[in-house]
């Protein structure tokens, strides 16, 4: 019949329409269930799924990536970096730069960096620099409200901005933590 | 077998145009230019190579072992429909002073384009070609900007890493080295102000106005495009028409180039994995894969069980998501306006959370290494993909098979509108859903099983119809298609490493060339990659299926009106990303 492919049509948005609340009601508290700012999708809800971003956000999965990290040590204070340069010559987009420490007394260069720059204008958030660091130091944030209005002064992160305790890194990343311990430990044992 | 197949006919092959093969080198031919287009015509009509699938060109000026006598090469992939299998590989070898080679566009039509890219970035001329202009780049480029010696303005070095962008220890920014003015050299002889931009681009005969039915008409020239929200990014048809009739086409490209290929060629290896995300950037996964593969080859590296069925995963949910977004633009471009391309992206969504799950990024996920891939998947990951896969999935196609495939103004708009047939398909080398919607059984999943396809069970899906609605048929059912490898592969899945051997950043794979392709979703994506034993591609070259897909839009639209112009083009189903690269 002429005109059946449009009522169809129609009532197929109408349905989309009412599962939406249907999905809402279903589950009360339903996708708040873990706050407004942990929510996930899951494939057996039917309706539409919005998040009122930013007073609602999504729950990252741990793998998650945004811009790259320093990590120091907490209660030494230490960075773990040793200025090996691995990162800034694994990094696609060359934005990391490294300036290695001079030991003041001696003059003779030692493994930690004196400077570190980040040029997240640059950075494409590829997350090779973590996956290479063989000193578990460079690790992939998950902040990702990075929005500023300095391009260029905002967006070049030096060492203090990079710098992040491993206890953080510990809470955003769990799971990948532990296992990098774990070898962290059998590796010292050797 | 099929190797055997092609070696006992490689044998007959080069004896049957007296003087054609000069030598065979590493199983390709070395090919007399003078004789190209006869030994082709006879590989296509005789020997069953009807589909010719790539055509690159290498300039090997500072490669070990060659002079200026050799510099050039223009390297041809051909294969058989009918047989599948491996390439036949032709090589051309030219001198540096002045490259010249015949056109196989009268052999293949499909090469028209891929030769306009060699010329424009290589300066290889192919005498007998019918439109021989630049492609990518604009006419007032100052050399082939893939020559070994072609530097642009600023140029900082050949290889990463670059010791130029943090000069005393701070960064500077592109903005500062390259000001806006002074990066131009036109070539010689050549004023901006002069020039016009060629308007009739395609070779027509002279036509006067005619009169028809006593109103004096005439051929009117319509550009769609380059900002034109139905061509899917920045991309220009030129078409002449008569009265709403479309007589001739041309598409115009390259807006959004970036040299993709030079850039690879200065990354390291395993630098160009996060690039290759970039160039179709709706399915990165199988961008990572077909790369990786090619190197893999180059290398001789074995991947472990599980990083094959990961690999297999990706790749089929990537072809899902890729299909449902091809899907809901068409319908954006017949007029339903963002309904189902919502509806589309709705699924894509959960596709692109498990892909953020296994990866970390929904889009650019920089996910497969050689010999293996970057990391293994969470736990919830099989679950939640089990879930959408056997559950979700049927539902939502059946949905999607109620409310479109049988709308009635779809099939007014779709069906016989943008005719390919099947000869011309394969002549203009279109891949993938295009040219299955021909009537053409040809996947190279099937044809030329990489990965661990050969162990699933899946058909080819085909349609007879060749037009707007085939290819739409085409996508819908290869959704289920892919839907049957995954449920397969999420139950067969084993446990075991994810990667062979350690991770290495730097590495130099022994000298040679190697292509590989896989069935993107696209079509054929393929990856020639040439080594020179260091750590940066010689060569690196990226057979994109939306930018070959192209060359057969010409023959879709010529005879249909203007009006589905936009519907033929969203039928194709390309992105500028890798169109232009």
């Amino acid at each position: 019949m002429f005109g059946s492919g449009i009522i169809r049509g129609l009532s197929i948005t109408f349905k989309h329409l009412v599962e939406t609340y249907v999905d809402d009601l279903k589950a009360v508290p339903s996708r708040y269930k873990y706050g407004r700012e942990l929510i996930k999708q899951e494939p057996d809800e039917k309706g539409f799924f919005t998040i009122q971003y930013p007073e609602e956000k999504r729950k990252l999965p741990e793998a998650f990536r945004y811009f790259p990290m320093l990590l120091y040590d907490d209660e030494t204070g230490e960075e773990r970096c040793t200025a090996c340069g691995i990162c800034a010559n694994v990094c696609p987009a060359q934005c990391i730069w490294i300036e290695r420490a001079k030991d003041p007394k001696t003059g003779k260069p030692k493994p930690k960096p004196q400077a570190f720059y980040i040029d997240t204008s640059l950075c494409m958030s590829c997350g090779l620099c973590a996956e290479f660091c063989p000193f578990d130091s460079i690790k992939m944030d998950k902040d990702y409200e990075r929005a500023s209005y300095g391009r260029w002064e905002d967006l070049l992160l030096d060492k203090e901005r990079l710098l992040k305790p491993v206890s953080y890194y510990a809470q955003i990343s769990p799971t990948q933590y532990r296992a990098e311990e774990e070898a962290r430990a059998a590796k010292k044992k050797k | 077998m099929n190797e055997a197949v092609t070696k006992s006919k490689a044998v007959d092959i080069k004896e049957a145009i007296p003087g054609a093969v000069l030598s065979e080198e590493n199983g390709a031919l070395i090919v007399a230019p003078d004789k190209l287009v006869e030994f082709g015509r006879y590989l296509k009509d005789n020997a069953g190579y009807d589909y010719l699938s790539s055509v690159t060109g290498v300039d090997y000026l500072t490669y070990p072992g060659r002079d200026s006598s050799n510099r050039f090469e223009v390297v041809y992939h051909l294969y058989s429909i009918e047989r599948g299998g491996g390439p036949l590989v032709l090589k051309v070898r030219l001198p540096e002073e002045n490259p010249e080679v015949p056109s196989l566009v009268p052999v293949w039509p499909g090469a028209n384009f891929q030769e306009r890219e060699i010329w424009d970035l290589y300066g290889v001329r192919f005498t007998g070609h019918p439109n021989l202009r630049r492609i990518l780049l604009w006419e007032g480029f100052n050399g082939h900007p893939m020559r070994k010696d072609w530097h642009e303005a600023y140029y900082e070095a050949d290889h990463k890493p670059f010791k130029s962008r943090t000069p005393e220890g701070h960064p500077i920014h592109a903005e500062e080295r390259v000001p806006w003015h002074d990066n131009i050299v036109l070539p010689e002889g050549w004023d901006p102000d002069q020039w016009q931009e060629p308007v009739h681009v395609v070779p027509l005969p002279p036509t006067k106005g005619h009169v028809r039915e006593g109103i004096q008409t005439e051929r009117v020239v319509v550009n769609v495009g380059p900002q034109h929200p139905s061509t899917h990014g920045v991309f220009r048809m030129i078409m002449e028409l008569d009265g709403e009739t479309i007589v001739a086409m041309e598409p115009e490209m390259g807006y959004l180039h970036r040299n993709h290929e030079k850039i690879g060629e200065r990354n390291t290896w395993i630098m160009n994995i996060p690039f290759t995300d970039r160039l179709d950037y709706i399915n990165s996964m199988t961008n990572n894969l077909g790369y990786v593969l090619a190197v893999e080859k180059l290398m001789g590296m074995e991947v472990p069980e599980r990083a094959e069925y990961l690999r297999v995963i990706m790749s089929e949910l990537t072809r899902i998501l890729n299909h449902f977004v091809a899907i809901g633009f068409l319908f954006n471009d017949l007029g339903a306006f963002y309904t189902p391309m919502l509806y589309g992206l709705e699924e894509r969504e959960l596709i692109l959370d498990l892909f953020e799950m296994a990866s970390g990024s929904r889009m650019m996920c920089n996910y497969m290494r050689f010999g293996g891939v970057a990391r293994d998947v969470p736990e919830e990951f099989i679950p939640f993909a089990r879930k959408l896969v056997n559950e979700r999935l049927p539902r939502v196609i059946d949905e999607i098979n109620r409310y479109l495939t049988k709308n009635e103004i779809f099939l007014y708009r779709a069906r016989g509108v943008g005719v390919l047939p099947r000869e011309t398909a394969i002549a203009y080398s279109a891949s993938g859903p295009v040219l299955r919607a021909s009537g053409v059984k040809y996947d190279v999943r099937r044809a030329e099983p990489y990965s661990i396809y050969d162990r699933f069970d899946f058909d080819v899906v085909t349609e007879e119809g060749g037009d707007v609605y085939s290819r739409y048929m085409v996508r819908l059912r290869e959704i289920m298609e892919s839907r049957k490898i995954l449920s397969q592969a999420l139950d067969q899945i084993p446990e075991g490493p994810i990667i062979t051997g350690k991770k290495k950043y730097s590495f130099r794979p022994p000298m040679g060339d190697a292509y590989a392709r896989i069935e993107a979703p696209k079509g054929e994506l393929g990856y020639y990659v040439v080594s020179d034993k260091t750590n940066n591609p010689y060569r690196y070259h990226v057979r994109a299926p939306s930018f070959i897909n192209l060359t057969s839009l010409e023959p879709m639209l010529v005879g249909y009106k203007v009006a589905d112009s936009v519907v033929v083009l969203g039928s194709v189903d390309i992105v500028l990303g890798e169109v232009d690269r």
